[in-house]
Protein backbone atom coordinates (compact mmCIF):
# COMPACT_ATOMS: atom_id res chain seq x y z
CA UNK A 1 0.00 0.00 0.00
CA UNK A 2 1.17 3.54 -0.38
CA UNK A 3 2.71 5.37 2.44
CA UNK A 4 0.10 7.81 2.03
CA UNK A 5 -3.13 5.62 1.68
CA UNK A 6 -1.63 3.87 4.55
CA UNK A 7 -1.61 7.41 6.85
CA UNK A 8 -5.33 7.99 5.39
CA UNK A 9 -6.56 4.79 6.15
CA UNK A 10 -4.51 4.57 9.72
CA UNK A 11 -6.14 8.00 10.52
CA UNK A 12 -9.80 7.21 9.43
CA UNK A 13 -9.58 3.98 11.43
CA UNK A 14 -8.55 6.06 14.53
CA UNK A 15 -11.16 8.58 14.07
CA UNK A 16 -14.10 6.00 14.18
CA UNK A 17 -13.06 4.14 16.88
CA UNK A 18 -13.87 4.01 20.43
CA UNK A 19 -12.50 7.66 21.52
CA UNK A 20 -11.43 8.65 17.83
CA UNK A 21 -13.96 11.96 17.59
CA UNK A 22 -15.34 11.27 14.43
CA UNK A 23 -19.13 11.69 16.04
CA UNK A 24 -17.98 14.84 17.99
CA UNK A 25 -18.02 17.48 15.56
CA UNK A 26 -21.41 16.03 13.76
CA UNK A 27 -22.90 15.94 17.40
CA UNK A 28 -22.19 19.31 18.25
CA UNK A 29 -23.29 20.36 14.93
CA UNK A 30 -26.67 19.19 15.57
CA UNK A 31 -27.00 20.48 19.49
CA UNK A 32 -26.00 24.05 18.08
CA UNK A 33 -28.35 24.07 15.61
CA UNK A 34 -31.38 22.47 16.79
CA UNK A 35 -31.31 24.14 20.47
CA UNK A 36 -31.10 27.61 18.07
CA UNK A 37 -34.55 27.97 17.34
CA UNK A 38 -35.46 27.70 21.32
CA UNK A 39 -33.27 30.40 21.95
CA UNK A 40 -34.77 33.05 18.64
CA UNK A 41 -38.27 31.79 19.36
CA UNK A 42 -40.75 30.04 17.15
CA UNK A 43 -40.24 32.70 14.38
CA UNK A 44 -40.42 30.92 10.90
CA UNK A 45 -39.30 34.24 8.72
CA UNK A 46 -36.74 35.16 10.95
CA UNK A 47 -35.35 31.25 11.64
CA UNK A 48 -35.56 31.54 7.43
CA UNK A 49 -33.48 34.43 7.47
CA UNK A 50 -30.57 33.33 10.02
CA UNK A 51 -30.48 29.61 9.43
CA UNK A 52 -27.71 29.86 7.06
CA UNK A 53 -25.63 31.83 9.31
CA UNK A 54 -26.15 29.65 12.01
CA UNK A 55 -25.61 26.06 9.98
CA UNK A 56 -22.52 27.81 8.85
CA UNK A 57 -21.67 28.66 12.64
CA UNK A 58 -22.02 25.70 13.87
CA UNK A 59 -19.93 24.08 11.04
CA UNK A 60 -17.13 26.40 12.04
CA UNK A 61 -16.89 25.87 15.71
CA UNK A 62 -17.27 22.06 14.89
CA UNK A 63 -14.44 21.81 12.40
CA UNK A 64 -12.11 23.52 15.10
CA UNK A 65 -13.52 20.57 18.16
CA UNK A 66 -11.32 17.74 17.16
CA UNK A 67 -8.57 19.70 15.01
CA UNK A 68 -6.44 20.17 18.32
CA UNK A 69 -5.32 16.65 18.76
CA UNK A 70 -4.39 16.12 14.55
CA UNK A 71 -0.84 16.50 15.19
CA UNK A 72 -0.73 16.17 18.75
CA UNK A 73 -1.68 13.36 19.38
CA UNK A 74 1.16 11.84 16.92
CA UNK A 75 3.69 14.25 18.49
CA UNK A 76 2.98 12.92 22.07
CA UNK A 77 3.24 8.96 21.06
CA UNK A 78 6.51 9.32 18.98
CA UNK A 79 4.65 8.66 15.45
CA UNK A 80 5.72 12.09 13.87
CA UNK A 81 9.18 11.24 14.10
CA UNK A 82 8.84 8.68 12.57
CA UNK A 83 7.10 9.98 10.41
CA UNK A 84 9.50 12.86 9.36
CA UNK A 85 11.89 9.91 8.86
CA UNK A 86 9.43 8.28 6.00
CA UNK A 87 10.21 8.88 2.68
CA UNK A 88 7.27 10.23 1.89
CA UNK A 89 6.94 14.02 1.57
CA UNK A 90 5.68 16.19 4.78
CA UNK A 91 3.41 18.52 2.68
CA UNK A 92 1.50 15.41 1.41
CA UNK A 93 1.34 13.64 4.77
CA UNK A 94 0.03 16.77 6.31
CA UNK A 95 -2.60 16.49 3.06
CA UNK A 96 -3.50 12.94 3.84
CA UNK A 97 -4.05 13.62 7.55
CA UNK A 98 -5.96 16.74 6.54
CA UNK A 99 -7.92 14.23 4.15
CA UNK A 100 -8.88 12.00 6.51
CA UNK A 101 -10.02 14.57 8.96
CA UNK A 102 -11.92 15.99 6.46
CA UNK A 103 -13.97 12.71 5.83
CA UNK A 104 -14.21 11.34 9.19
CA UNK A 105 -15.49 14.72 10.82
CA UNK A 106 -16.84 17.52 8.52
CA UNK A 107 -18.22 14.72 6.00
CA UNK A 108 -20.77 13.58 8.21
CA UNK A 109 -21.78 17.16 9.22
CA UNK A 110 -22.24 17.43 5.15
CA UNK A 111 -24.13 14.49 5.17
CA UNK A 112 -26.37 15.74 8.31
CA UNK A 113 -26.96 19.30 7.40
CA UNK A 114 -30.14 18.13 4.51
CA UNK A 115 -31.85 17.02 8.06
CA UNK A 116 -30.64 19.73 10.00
CA UNK A 117 -32.17 22.26 7.68
CA UNK A 118 -35.93 21.45 7.95
CA UNK A 119 -35.77 22.73 11.82
CA UNK A 120 -34.88 26.10 10.49
CA UNK A 121 -37.43 25.96 7.92
CA UNK A 122 -35.42 25.73 4.63
CA UNK A 123 -36.96 24.28 1.74
CA UNK A 124 -35.85 22.14 -1.19
CA UNK A 125 -33.75 24.56 -3.52
CA UNK A 126 -32.57 26.33 -0.70
CA UNK A 127 -31.93 23.34 1.15
CA UNK A 128 -29.65 21.77 -1.76
CA UNK A 129 -27.63 25.08 -2.26
CA UNK A 130 -26.82 25.29 1.31
CA UNK A 131 -25.61 21.92 1.65
CA UNK A 132 -23.55 22.60 -1.50
CA UNK A 133 -21.53 25.59 0.07
CA UNK A 134 -20.82 22.90 3.04
CA UNK A 135 -19.54 20.21 0.61
CA UNK A 136 -17.47 23.12 -0.76
CA UNK A 137 -16.29 24.95 2.20
CA UNK A 138 -15.41 23.01 5.25
CA UNK A 139 -12.85 21.31 3.13
CA UNK A 140 -10.90 25.23 3.03
CA UNK A 141 -11.92 25.40 7.04
CA UNK A 142 -10.30 21.70 7.48
CA UNK A 143 -6.90 23.01 5.67
CA UNK A 144 -6.55 26.49 7.07
CA UNK A 145 -7.35 24.26 10.81
CA UNK A 146 -3.93 22.06 9.71
CA UNK A 147 -1.89 25.31 9.49
CA UNK A 148 -2.90 26.08 13.58
CA UNK A 149 -2.96 22.22 14.32
CA UNK A 150 0.54 22.07 13.09
CA UNK A 151 1.73 25.89 15.12
CA UNK A 152 -0.39 24.45 17.90
CA UNK A 153 1.81 20.94 18.13
CA UNK A 154 4.05 21.29 20.85
CA UNK A 155 1.75 22.68 23.22
CA UNK A 156 -0.38 21.14 26.01
CA UNK A 157 -3.25 22.82 25.85
CA UNK A 158 -3.48 24.07 22.32
CA UNK A 159 -6.87 24.38 21.65
CA UNK A 160 -7.43 27.99 22.86
CA UNK A 161 -4.48 29.11 20.92
CA UNK A 162 -5.43 27.04 17.92
CA UNK A 163 -9.19 28.86 17.72
CA UNK A 164 -7.41 32.18 17.71
CA UNK A 165 -4.97 31.55 15.69
CA UNK A 166 -7.51 29.90 13.02
CA UNK A 167 -10.79 31.53 12.95
CA UNK A 168 -9.26 34.61 12.06
CA UNK A 169 -8.40 33.16 8.66
CA UNK A 170 -10.89 31.43 8.27
CA UNK A 171 -13.21 34.62 8.40
CA UNK A 172 -13.53 35.09 4.04
CA UNK A 173 -14.85 31.41 4.31
CA UNK A 174 -17.39 32.03 6.33
CA UNK A 175 -18.29 35.45 4.53
CA UNK A 176 -18.60 33.91 1.00
CA UNK A 177 -20.18 30.39 2.65
CA UNK A 178 -22.87 32.28 3.73
CA UNK A 179 -23.70 34.65 1.71
CA UNK A 180 -23.65 31.79 -1.51
CA UNK A 181 -26.10 30.10 1.21
CA UNK A 182 -28.20 33.21 1.38
CA UNK A 183 -28.28 33.50 -1.93
CA UNK A 184 -29.47 30.00 -2.45
CA UNK A 185 -32.35 30.66 0.33
CA UNK A 186 -33.35 34.34 -0.62
CA UNK A 187 -31.85 35.75 -3.32
CA UNK A 188 -31.71 38.42 -4.47
CA UNK A 189 -27.85 38.03 -5.04
CA UNK A 190 -26.98 35.08 -7.65
CA UNK A 191 -25.85 32.05 -6.09
CA UNK A 192 -23.06 31.54 -8.44
CA UNK A 193 -21.13 34.87 -7.64
CA UNK A 194 -20.46 33.98 -3.91
CA UNK A 195 -20.06 30.34 -4.67
CA UNK A 196 -17.30 31.19 -7.31
CA UNK A 197 -14.80 33.00 -4.59
CA UNK A 198 -15.83 30.30 -2.09
CA UNK A 199 -14.46 27.48 -4.47
CA UNK A 200 -11.21 29.96 -4.69
CA UNK A 201 -10.87 29.98 -1.67
CA UNK A 202 -10.81 26.29 -0.66
CA UNK A 203 -8.67 26.14 -3.39
CA UNK A 204 -6.22 27.97 -2.53
CA UNK A 205 -6.80 26.59 1.23
CA UNK A 206 -6.04 22.93 -0.29
CA UNK A 207 -2.27 24.37 -2.09
CA UNK A 208 -1.44 26.58 0.96
CA UNK A 209 -2.79 24.54 3.92
CA UNK A 210 -0.65 21.59 4.19
CA UNK A 211 3.02 23.83 3.02
CA UNK A 212 2.40 25.95 5.69
CA UNK A 213 1.38 23.55 7.74
CA UNK A 214 4.39 21.07 7.23
CA UNK A 215 6.67 24.61 7.46
CA UNK A 216 5.31 25.12 10.71
CA UNK A 217 5.90 21.25 12.04
CA UNK A 218 9.46 21.56 11.01
CA UNK A 219 10.25 24.57 12.72
CA UNK A 220 8.20 22.78 15.93
CA UNK A 221 10.53 19.90 15.99
CA UNK A 222 13.69 21.70 16.21
CA UNK B 1 28.48 1.57 4.28
CA UNK B 2 30.13 4.12 6.70
CA UNK B 3 28.44 6.87 8.19
CA UNK B 4 31.53 9.54 9.81
CA UNK B 5 30.85 12.39 12.05
CA UNK B 6 33.22 14.98 12.66
CA UNK B 7 32.70 17.82 15.07
CA UNK B 8 29.12 17.42 15.76
CA UNK B 9 27.69 20.61 18.53
CA UNK B 10 24.20 20.54 19.93
CA UNK B 11 22.56 23.17 21.45
CA UNK B 12 19.41 22.56 22.80
CA UNK B 13 17.30 24.61 24.46
CA UNK B 14 20.10 27.86 24.64
CA UNK B 15 22.54 25.31 26.55
CA UNK B 16 25.11 23.75 24.73
CA UNK B 17 24.59 20.00 25.02
CA UNK B 18 27.59 19.14 23.54
CA UNK B 19 30.23 19.93 21.13
CA UNK B 20 33.36 18.38 19.17
CA UNK B 21 31.94 14.88 18.85
CA UNK B 22 32.74 12.60 16.26
CA UNK B 23 33.00 9.12 15.06
CA UNK B 24 32.89 6.65 12.60
CA UNK B 25 30.52 3.73 12.29
CA UNK B 26 31.22 0.64 9.56
CA UNK B 27 28.75 -1.84 8.00
CA UNK B 28 29.04 -4.44 10.51
CA UNK B 29 29.82 -2.40 13.58
CA UNK B 30 28.20 -1.07 16.96
CA UNK B 31 28.16 2.47 18.00
CA UNK B 32 27.32 2.47 21.92
CA UNK B 33 26.89 5.94 22.89
CA UNK B 34 26.92 6.16 27.00
CA UNK B 35 26.97 8.98 28.94
CA UNK B 36 25.22 10.28 32.46
CA UNK B 37 21.93 11.45 32.18
CA UNK B 38 21.63 15.31 30.06
CA UNK B 39 24.85 14.32 28.04
CA UNK B 40 22.97 14.27 24.75
CA UNK B 41 22.58 10.39 24.17
CA UNK B 42 19.15 11.08 23.12
CA UNK B 43 20.17 14.35 20.88
CA UNK B 44 23.06 12.72 18.93
CA UNK B 45 19.89 10.37 17.62
CA UNK B 46 17.98 12.73 16.38
CA UNK B 47 20.56 14.41 14.85
CA UNK B 48 21.55 11.48 13.26
CA UNK B 49 17.90 10.67 12.68
CA UNK B 50 17.57 14.29 11.15
CA UNK B 51 15.23 15.30 13.98
CA UNK B 52 17.40 17.61 14.93
CA UNK B 53 19.69 19.94 13.39
CA UNK B 54 23.21 20.05 14.59
CA UNK B 55 24.85 23.44 15.16
CA UNK B 56 28.09 22.44 13.73
CA UNK B 57 29.97 20.00 12.36
CA UNK B 58 29.19 17.48 9.46
CA UNK B 59 27.71 14.01 9.26
CA UNK B 60 27.97 11.98 5.95
CA UNK B 61 27.15 8.39 4.69
CA UNK B 62 29.71 6.92 2.48
CA UNK B 63 28.15 4.09 0.13
CA UNK B 64 24.61 4.08 1.21
CA UNK B 65 21.66 4.68 -1.17
CA UNK B 66 22.47 8.17 -3.05
CA UNK B 67 18.77 8.94 -3.80
CA UNK B 68 17.92 8.89 -0.19
CA UNK B 69 19.14 10.93 2.42
CA UNK B 70 20.31 9.61 5.61
CA UNK B 71 17.12 10.19 7.68
CA UNK B 72 15.30 8.02 5.15
CA UNK B 73 17.30 5.05 5.65
CA UNK B 74 17.36 5.12 9.56
CA UNK B 75 15.12 2.86 11.63
CA UNK B 76 14.76 5.45 14.81
CA UNK B 77 13.63 3.73 18.08
CA UNK B 78 13.09 6.70 20.30
CA UNK B 79 12.12 7.01 24.09
CA UNK B 80 8.25 6.58 23.07
CA UNK B 81 6.56 4.09 21.55
CA UNK B 82 4.41 5.43 18.62
CA UNK B 83 1.83 2.83 19.29
CA UNK B 84 -2.19 3.81 19.03
CA UNK B 85 -4.15 2.39 21.74
CA UNK B 86 -7.81 1.86 18.85
CA UNK B 87 -5.85 0.07 16.91
CA UNK B 88 -5.13 -3.83 17.38
CA UNK B 89 -1.45 -4.53 17.18
CA UNK B 90 -1.65 -6.35 13.96
CA UNK B 91 -2.81 -3.04 12.78
CA UNK B 92 0.11 -0.71 14.22
CA UNK B 93 2.50 -2.96 12.30
CA UNK B 94 0.95 -3.01 8.89
CA UNK B 95 0.49 0.62 9.32
CA UNK B 96 4.22 1.35 10.07
CA UNK B 97 5.25 -1.32 7.57
CA UNK B 98 2.98 0.42 4.64
CA UNK B 99 4.26 3.86 5.87
CA UNK B 100 7.87 2.91 5.17
CA UNK B 101 7.99 0.02 3.04
CA UNK B 102 5.43 1.64 0.50
CA UNK B 103 4.45 -2.18 -0.10
CA UNK B 104 2.59 -5.40 1.38
CA UNK B 105 5.17 -6.68 3.90
CA UNK B 106 4.68 -10.07 5.58
CA UNK B 107 4.55 -8.74 9.08
CA UNK B 108 2.98 -11.72 11.09
CA UNK B 109 6.90 -13.05 11.62
CA UNK B 110 8.01 -9.82 13.03
CA UNK B 111 5.16 -9.85 15.19
CA UNK B 112 6.15 -13.68 15.90
CA UNK B 113 9.87 -12.86 16.47
CA UNK B 114 9.21 -10.59 19.20
CA UNK B 115 6.37 -12.83 20.82
CA UNK B 116 3.58 -11.13 19.79
CA UNK B 117 1.83 -13.36 17.43
CA UNK B 118 -0.40 -14.85 20.18
CA UNK B 119 -2.00 -10.88 20.83
CA UNK B 120 -1.86 -10.02 17.24
CA UNK B 121 -5.93 -8.97 17.56
CA UNK B 122 -5.37 -7.02 20.26
CA UNK B 123 -5.98 -3.69 20.31
CA UNK B 124 -2.39 -2.04 21.78
CA UNK B 125 -3.95 -0.05 24.56
CA UNK B 126 -3.93 -3.56 26.62
CA UNK B 127 -0.35 -4.34 26.20
CA UNK B 128 1.96 -3.42 28.86
CA UNK B 129 5.12 -1.19 28.52
CA UNK B 130 7.21 -4.02 27.52
CA UNK B 131 5.03 -5.58 25.11
CA UNK B 132 4.88 -1.60 23.49
CA UNK B 133 8.50 -1.65 23.28
CA UNK B 134 8.52 -5.36 21.44
CA UNK B 135 5.87 -4.20 18.90
CA UNK B 136 7.82 -1.26 18.25
CA UNK B 137 11.24 -3.14 17.75
CA UNK B 138 9.14 -5.27 15.56
CA UNK B 139 8.86 -2.81 13.50
CA UNK B 140 12.69 -2.77 12.77
CA UNK B 141 12.31 -6.34 11.70
CA UNK B 142 9.19 -6.10 9.28
CA UNK B 143 10.79 -2.87 7.26
CA UNK B 144 14.37 -3.00 6.53
CA UNK B 145 16.55 0.16 6.92
CA UNK B 146 20.57 -0.28 7.14
CA UNK B 147 20.95 2.14 10.14
CA UNK B 148 19.31 1.10 13.13
CA UNK B 149 19.10 4.39 15.86
CA UNK B 150 18.32 2.45 19.28
CA UNK B 151 17.71 4.64 22.23
CA UNK B 152 17.44 2.73 25.12
CA UNK B 153 16.28 -0.21 23.27
CA UNK B 154 16.16 -2.57 26.20
CA UNK B 155 14.94 -0.22 29.06
CA UNK B 156 11.29 -1.98 30.12
CA UNK B 157 12.99 -5.11 28.79
CA UNK B 158 12.47 -8.31 30.67
CA UNK B 159 16.02 -10.77 30.44
CA UNK B 160 14.72 -12.83 27.68
CA UNK B 161 13.77 -10.04 25.50
CA UNK B 162 16.68 -8.15 26.11
CA UNK B 163 18.44 -11.19 24.99
CA UNK B 164 16.12 -11.55 22.01
CA UNK B 165 16.75 -7.61 20.99
CA UNK B 166 20.87 -8.51 21.08
CA UNK B 167 20.08 -11.33 18.75
CA UNK B 168 18.26 -9.16 16.22
CA UNK B 169 21.51 -6.57 16.47
CA UNK B 170 23.95 -9.00 16.19
CA UNK B 171 21.89 -10.60 12.64
CA UNK B 172 21.66 -7.05 11.76
CA UNK B 173 25.46 -6.21 11.93
CA UNK B 174 26.24 -9.84 10.55
CA UNK B 175 23.72 -8.50 7.07
CA UNK B 176 26.06 -5.49 6.75
CA UNK B 177 24.16 -2.98 8.87
CA UNK B 178 25.01 -0.47 11.07
CA UNK B 179 23.48 0.17 14.72
CA UNK B 180 24.06 3.37 17.50
CA UNK B 181 22.82 2.85 20.50
CA UNK B 182 22.19 5.00 23.96
CA UNK B 183 22.17 2.63 26.35
CA UNK B 184 23.43 1.69 29.83
CA UNK B 185 23.40 -1.94 29.67
CA UNK B 186 26.09 -4.07 28.17
CA UNK B 187 24.33 -5.84 25.26
CA UNK B 188 26.83 -8.99 25.34
CA UNK B 189 27.52 -8.06 21.62
CA UNK B 190 31.13 -7.89 20.07
CA UNK B 191 32.48 -5.25 17.61
CA UNK B 192 31.47 -2.32 19.81
CA UNK B 193 32.82 0.79 19.67
CA UNK B 194 32.06 2.95 22.54
CA UNK B 195 32.10 6.80 22.47
CA UNK B 196 30.66 8.70 25.24
CA UNK B 197 29.78 11.86 25.75
CA UNK B 198 30.91 12.07 29.77
CA UNK B 199 33.20 15.92 30.32
CA UNK B 200 35.78 15.40 32.09
CA UNK B 201 35.08 18.34 34.08
CA UNK B 202 31.57 18.69 35.10
CA UNK B 203 30.57 21.89 34.17
CA UNK B 204 30.61 24.87 36.54
CA UNK B 205 27.69 26.24 37.97
CA UNK B 206 28.69 29.84 38.22
CA UNK B 207 30.45 31.42 35.21
CA UNK B 208 34.30 32.77 36.17
CA UNK B 209 33.95 36.06 35.68
CA UNK B 210 31.59 38.62 36.92
CA UNK B 211 30.63 39.95 32.77
CA UNK B 212 30.15 37.51 30.60
CA UNK B 213 30.24 34.61 32.89
CA UNK B 214 27.70 31.82 31.07
CA UNK B 215 29.20 32.94 28.16
CA UNK B 216 32.69 31.54 29.23
CA UNK B 217 31.07 28.51 31.51
CA UNK B 218 29.60 27.45 28.49
CA UNK B 219 32.59 27.54 26.21
CA UNK B 220 34.34 25.73 28.97
CA UNK B 221 32.39 22.48 29.09
CA UNK B 222 33.31 21.28 25.56
CA UNK B 223 33.41 17.52 25.79
CA UNK B 224 36.05 15.22 25.70
CA UNK B 225 35.50 12.32 23.04
CA UNK B 226 37.08 8.55 23.81
CA UNK B 227 36.69 6.78 20.95
CA UNK B 228 37.56 3.51 21.60
CA UNK B 229 37.44 -0.26 20.59
CA UNK B 230 36.26 -2.14 23.96
CA UNK B 231 35.28 -6.15 24.40
CA UNK B 232 32.42 -6.58 25.28
CA UNK B 233 31.62 -6.14 29.28
CA UNK B 234 31.43 -9.99 30.36
CA UNK B 235 29.15 -9.66 33.26
CA UNK B 236 25.78 -8.87 32.61
CA UNK B 237 24.71 -5.73 34.98
CA UNK B 238 20.95 -4.76 35.75
CA UNK B 239 21.75 -1.82 33.73
CA UNK B 240 18.54 0.50 32.69
CA UNK B 241 17.48 1.26 36.08
CA UNK B 242 18.16 4.73 35.64
CA UNK B 243 17.16 4.99 32.06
Amino acid sequence: MNPLAALLLRDMRIAVRVGGGALIGVLFFLVVVSVTPFAVGPDLALLKRIGPAILWLAALLASLLALDRLFASDHEDGSLDLILTGRAPLELVVAAKGIAHWLTTALPLVVAAPLIALLLDLDGSAEAGLVLTLLVGTPALTFIGLIGAAIAVTLRRGGLLLAIIVLPLTVPVLIFGVAAANAAVAGPVPFGTPFTVLCALTLASLVIGPFAAAAALRLDME
Amino acid sequence: MRLTAVDLACRRGGRDVFSGVSFNVGAGELLAITGRNGAGKSSLLRIVAGLIRPVGGRLWLEAGDPELSIAEQVHYLGHQDPVKPSLSVLENLQFWAAFFAGGAIKVHDALESVGLGAIATLPAGYLSAGQRRRLSIARLIAVKRPIWLLDEPTSTLDAAAQQRVAEFMRSHLNEGGLVLAATHSALGLSNIQELSLDQKNPSPLVGEGLGGGWAGSVAATTQSLHLFTSTPDPSPHGGGELS
